[in-house]
């Protein structure tokens, strides 16, 4: 059928190549996570402060979040080159992927996150602020849990956006399942291994989207 | 309790300011049950929001329990909001926290052992009645439940003053009335003073020791419900009330209507037991006037009997006069209307 002969592929690639990704994924995910909340945070917080030079930071912020967030994801990984060398020494590899994908993906979870808030109850906010709530009190107690559900899904959209990312840092010798499809599916015409990983990115896209489902169904209580 | 002094409150900047509250004074003593009726827009939502501070003042002063909350610094400003509860209009519960969350949430903002807060909870459980519900969620409740959540939530840390944005304005009539009495319960039992603010005539009648009427940013008349209610004086108050008792138009032409002798009509206003006595039917009796009821309400206030008819007597001025002297005497309050 179609010519296609799957019994030459090398399927030790393919698993080193996955292996690539997952550990992409994992460690940008967890990064843009680490970036993001915080960020997003302080982007909620800010834009409904009562002092006119928070919101001023604000506006700074949010045109910062902007501007790295209009930034083609290929061009970002070019002209990080020099940025990530100066972090983690080399700008290939596994390891050499991570800065740029932090630095794609974290304004990106941040905006997410930012709507995610925006999506809770005021009336509750202010019942907590009634009861004496510190601000501190207020993002770990009411905030952070009740958008809870918004922040999962905000998680998932961000880690399956990373799969496609991690895809185009093979462009550029990164590693992974997009290296492997783009080294011998688009240099070597080698049809077959394009189509088991691409086909093993839409699993990996398949899993991440049903599991993250999942948990926003887990913890949705309205 | 509260003292509220010359408070302003003022929205937007520039040339483009409205003006919610303007130099409003009140005084809330302890215990009593204070009710603001208004209509909306007429400022009483941002009265209330002022006793805590949930809306800063443009100007003027709150004092809570001797404490002029305008002045303090954010913590100490955060300590003295645990001593006022406040209840909703939609709740405002943590949907993403079970009942016993909600109710243990300022508790724990207070570091409160972990002991002494399952003690609290189960107290307050047992207090709006909810203790087979402590582990649903919110959105698993009714209207009237999650109400009594947010009371529970509201008195788990014992506060002196309760304030109520129009606490059962989302429930239906039944609901509110048992909401209204576990209110009046908890003012009794722990002498809370309770601030409510309503657009409905009905709660003030029901649970209020006093009240004021807020209209276009100030307070147009207060005092005592009764007095209030059966004498209003200000066109707004007379408007709250014509809803609740449902007069108007019909009334005016039925006192316009000329009986075949000579009429006066008269409104008496009964207070109290005298509400249950045949004094009316007594002195006609004395006086041989007959009379006609053109409209008639008997019903309570808080929980004091009140009677309020409107009649026209019947006969000739002389036997007239002296049923009104009578009525007086009996220390009933008539007004003749024409």
């Amino acid at each position: 059928m179609l010519g296609l002969d799957f019994s030459q592929v090398n399927w030790n690639e393919i698993g080193t190549a996955s292996l690539d990704t997952l550990r992409m994924l994992g460690l940008s995910a967890l990064f843009s996570f680490i970036l993001g909340l915080p960020i997003g945070v302080i982007l909620y917080m800010a834009a409904r402060s009562t002092s006119g030079w928070v919101r001023f930071g604000y506006g700074i912020l949010s045109f910062i979040v902007n501007i790295l967030r209009s930034i083609p994801y290929i061009i970002l990984i070019v002209a990080m080159i020099p940025i990530t060398k100066s972090i983690v020494g080399v700008s290939y590899g596994v390891i050499g992927t991570i800065p740029p994908l932090v630095v794609g993906a974290a304004p990106f979870f941040a905006r997410l996150v930012e709507t995610a808030l925006n999506e809770v109850d005021k009336g509750v906010i202010e019942a907590a602020q009634a009861m004496g709530s510190s601000t501190r009190h207020i993002i770990f107690r009411v905030l952070l849990p009740e958008a809870r559900p918004g922040l999962l899904a905000a998680m998932t959209i961000t880690i399956v956006t990373l799969v496609s990312y991690t895809a185009m840092s093979g462009q550029v010798g990164g590693g992974g399942l997009g290296n492997l499809a783009i080294q011998y599916g688009y240099y070597r015409y080698d049809t077959e291994i394009m189509i088991i990983a691409v086909i093993a990115m839409i699993v990996l896209v398949q899993l991440l989207q049903m599991a993250g489902d999942r948990l926003v169904r887990r913890f949705t209580r309205k | 309790m509260i003292q509220i002094k010359q408070l302003t409150k003022q929205y937007g900047t520039g040339g483009n300011v409205t003006t919610a509250l303007s130099g409003l004074n009140l005084s809330i003593d302890k215990g009593e049950i204070f009710g603001v009726i208004g209509h909306s827009g007429a400022g009483k939502s941002t009265l209330i929001r002022c006793i805590n501070l949930l809306e800063r003042p443009t100007s003027g002063e709150v004092w809570v329990g001797g404490v002029n909350l305008t002045r303090l610094g954010k913590t100490e400003l955060q300590a003295q909001r645990r001593k006022i509860g406040m209840i909703f209009q939609h709740f405002n519960l943590l949907s993403s926290a079970t009942v016993f969350d909600n109710i243990a949430y300022p508790l724990r903002l207070t570091k409160t052992p972990k002991a002494e807060i399952e003690r609290k909870v189960k107290e307050m459980l047992s207090l709006v009645g909810l203790e087979a519900h402590s582990h649903k969620y919110p959105a698993q409740l009714s209207g009237g439940q999650k109400q009594r959540v947010g009371i529970a939530r509201a008195l788990a840390s014992d506060p002196e003053v309760l304030l109520c944005d129009e606490a059962t304005s989302a429930l239906d009539p039944q609901t509110t009335d048992s909401i209204l009495k576990l209110l009046l319960d908890i003012n009794k039992r722990f002498n809370l003073t309770i601030v409510l603010i309503t657009h409905e005539m009905h709660v003030i009648q029901s649970i209020c020791d006093k009240v004021a009427v807020i209209h276009q940013g100030g307070i147009v008349e207060q005092g005592p419900v009764a007095e209030v209610f059966l004498k209003p004086q200000h066109e707004v108050t007379k408007e709250f009330i014509r809803q609740e008792t449902d007069s108007g138009e019909a009334l005016r032409l039925a006192i316009a209507g000329a009986a075949s002798g000579p009429s006066r009509a008269v409104k008496i206003t009964f207070l109290g037991t005298k509400t249950y006595e045949s004094i009316l039917s007594r002195i006609v009796h004395e006086t041989g006037v007959n009379f006609a009821i053109l409209q008639g309400t008997i019903s309570t206030i808080k929980e004091t009997p009140y009677g309020q008819l409107i009649v026209r007597f019947e006969g000739d001025e002389i036997a007239t006069d002296e049923t009104i002297k009578k009525l007086l005497e009996q220390g009933l309050d008539v007004e003749v209307i024409r």
